[in-house]
């Protein structure tokens, strides 16, 4: 312990660290709840002079609000479908990767390459796939040879083609495009955790399954699983936070319209909400938002943590 | 099931270039009748674990052959040998209860082999049981002692009811009391279940007290086989004689002049029909006699007391070793006053050695 006439010390040492963020974490914190509950606040009106009642009236709008409840359901829905997904795969590519000796390096550095790659550069790659390039003739649902790299593939093996995020294409392919970006996108650092915690269960559990009987199945799913639950729980929980705050991959394929060109703000996300909110200096609203994010991750989160508490070993 | 080595042999290929391969088991050759308790024993990298691990099917002979009674299971993998193995830390798997991990192996089992839910539950009970652990079914096992640990790590290698039981260095991780009292359990349930049991250690002590047979072992190849009381009696070499024993053998130069061997200038003892040569001179610390007229001297650095014996530390310019210890009952006084001790020798505690190829060189009192 640290003598108390020392302390002075000590508190001088975490005084750059505390004032940084005094000002960029802990007073936007409270500038966001004070913004939430002052009805109609607006950071111009402010400016101006107004004040603002104390109220609920932000939370009650944007509750009201379709569009926000349509946030919400598109949120919602991505994370359900992503994490189970990019969770599962990422945890077969770690054991696989995990099993093989030859190329081991090369192919852990292959699988974190997207992590390292703007998420944006990789949505309008993803665009580039699932676009229509060409010539686009016909009525506006009709889809010619030439219709971008995957429906061309898709195309080859004898199946139609999809307008996926064009102009007159459907919600469920919008959706589907986005689940495959972000499970994609959501890969490598999974796999990295995943690998790094099965690196560091020990072989001999192995030896001893081995010598015990089991299947290849059998050793995943009742040995290799269970050691790997905290990290598990780990990806799993860190997915779905991340999940709630999706914002940049629907930029990244989409654009700013947050749809496709005849519907925008089709896939508008939570934050997505919120930046629209800020962009027409609602501040109040915006915050009230985000406070209603922070809320649903917070409950997410808790329900994950209870789940993993009761299947996570150790 | 006995259990039948033949020219067993390990290589593991070096990995640097140009590098020379490690021979880990050369040509293993032993027979372990059924139904006994068999110690490998030998110093680190003695190959003794690479044996019990090409026993169990974890690793793959590069040459040799293994038999389980009439059965080749050279080839088999681990789970069709019917072998049990205790692994040195005991890898009992952490997220399982004791009882999930004794009743693994009977959940891994198919098609005819298949047991129901409460033949296995039965099995699990009877096992743990026998090892003394079934008050602890419902714990986990960072709940148990080292102790504890070890007996579930037997439970669960023996519910399949193997052929064979492998222990590597089961005591390895256990204090001093406890190994004592987990030897004479691992000897008691080996002769309780009749099987095949094979372990390995680097503890003489160990090995000596529960075998019915040691095999001694040097960098690969095996040294002697017999059983504990008869490799200590009866050393067929200079290391096995010195691997052997606590306090270890006291070892001399010495030579053999006309039927008379001399340890420095002392004629210590008679050895008929031993020509004339230099040789290694072992003495096990048993042998000495405390005798004023005895022909060895020694100088006296201290006298330790153990109660029921007296360990005497002392010197000789002819010694290898940086002291002689000798033990002797405590009810001899011992005189340090004049600074020297004269011992005579038992003869049977006395071996020679070839000086270079340290082999026993027999001889007549």
């Amino acid at each position: 312990m640290v003598e108390s006439k020392k302390q002075w010390k000590a508190w001088l040492y975490l005084a750059p660290a505390l004032v940084l963020l005094a000002i960029f974490t802990v007073w936007p914190i409270f500038n966001t709840v004070r913004m939430a509950f002052l009805e109609n606040y607006s950071g111009l009106k402010a400016a101006g002079g107004e004040t603002f009642a104390f109220g609920i009236g932000n939370f009650k709008k944007v509750l009201e609000y379709k569009k926000f409840v349509n946030c919400l359901k598109t949120t919602a829905l991505l994370c359900v479908a992503t994490v189970p997904i990019s969770t599962l795969l990422a945890l077969l590519i770690s054991v696989a990767l995990n099993s093989i000796k030859p190329l081991q390096r090369l192919l852990q550095t292959i699988f974190f390459l997207p992590y390292v790659t703007n998420s944006i550069a990789i949505g309008m790659v993803f665009a580039a796939m699932f676009n229509i390039v060409g010539s686009f003739h016909g009525t506006q649902n009709e889809i010619i040879a030439t219709a971008g790299i995957v429906n061309n593939v898709i195309e080859f093996f004898g199946g139609t083609a999809v307008n996926w995020i064009n102009s007159g294409s459907s919600y469920a392919a919008n959706i589907t495009v986005m689940i495959i970006y972000i499970v994609w996108n959501a890969l490598p650092f999974k796999i990295l955790i995943l690998l790094g915690g099965l690196q560091s269960i020990n072989k001999q559990y192995y030896d001893a399954a081995k010598v015990d009987g089991s299947t290849r199945s059998r050793i995943l799913w009742r040995i290799t699983v269970p050691l790997l639950s905290p990290m598990l729980a780990y990806v799993i929980i860190t997915g779905f936070i991340g999940g709630f705050k999706e914002y940049t991959s629907i930029v990244g394929i989409f654009g700013a319209t947050m749809g496709p060109p005849d519907d925008g703000g089709r896939l508008n996300t939570m934050v997505g909400f919120i930046y629209d909110a800020l962009s027409t200096n609602s501040q109040g609203r915006a915050s009230a938002a985000a406070l209603i994010l922070f809320g649903i991750i917070l409950v997410v989160t808790l329900i994950n943590l209870a789940v993993s508490k009761k299947n996570t070993h150790y | 099931m006995k259990v039948v080595l033949e020219n067993l042999t390990k290589v593991f290929p070096n990995r640097t270039k140009g590098g020379e391969d490690v021979v880990a088991v050369n040509d293993f050759s032993f027979e372990i009748p059924d139904g006994k308790l068999v110690g490998l024993l030998g110093p680190s990298g003695c190959g003794k674990s690479t044996t019990l691990y090409m026993i169990c099917g974890l690793q793959k002979p590069s040459g040799g052959k293994i038999f389980f009674g009439e059965d080749d299971v050279t080839d088999l993998p681990p789970e069709h040998r019917g072998v049990g193995l205790v692994f040195q830390n005991y890898a009992l798997y952490p997220h399982m209860t004791v009882k999930q991990n004794i009743l693994y192996p009977l959940q891994n089992l198919k098609g005819e082999d298949k047991l129901s839910k409460e033949e296995m539950l039965k099995r699990t009970v009877e096992v743990a049981k026998l090892v003394q652990i079934d008050n602890l079914l419902d714990r986990k096992p960072s709940e148990l002692s080292g102790g504890q640990q070890q007996r579930v790590a037997i439970a669960r290698a023996l519910v399949k009811m193997p052929r064979v039981l492998l222990l590597d260095e089961p005591l390895s991780n256990l204090d001093a009391r406890l190994r004592l009292q987990t030897r004479e359990e691992i000897r008691r349930i080996q002769q309780e279940t009749g099987i095949t049991t094979i372990f390995v250690t680097h503890d003489q002590e160990e090995a000596m007290s529960i075998s019915d047979m040691i095999v001694v072992m040097k960098l690969g190849v095996v040294q002697q086989i017999g059983k504990p009381q008869n490799v200590y009696d009866d050393p067929a070499n200079l290391f096995v004689a010195k691997f052997l024993g606590t306090p270890p053998i006291n070892v001399f130069e010495g030579e053999v002049r006309g039927g008379m061997l001399f340890i420095g200038e002392d004629p210590v003892m008679a050895v008929r029909n031993v020509p004339d040569q230099k040789v290694s001179v072992g003495i096990r610390p048993e042998g000495f006699i405390l005798d004023e007229r005895g022909p060895l001297h020694c100088h006296i650095n201290g006298v330790e007391v153990m109660g029921r014996d007296v360990s005497i530390v002392a010197t000789n310019e002819a010694s290898l070793n940086p002291v002689v210890r000798s033990i002797i009952s405590a009810e001899n006084k011992v005189d340090t006053s004049s600074g020297t001790v004269r011992y005579s020798i038992k003869p049977h505690k006395l071996f020679l050695f070839h000086h270079e190829t340290e082999e026993r060189i027999p001889f007549e009192v």
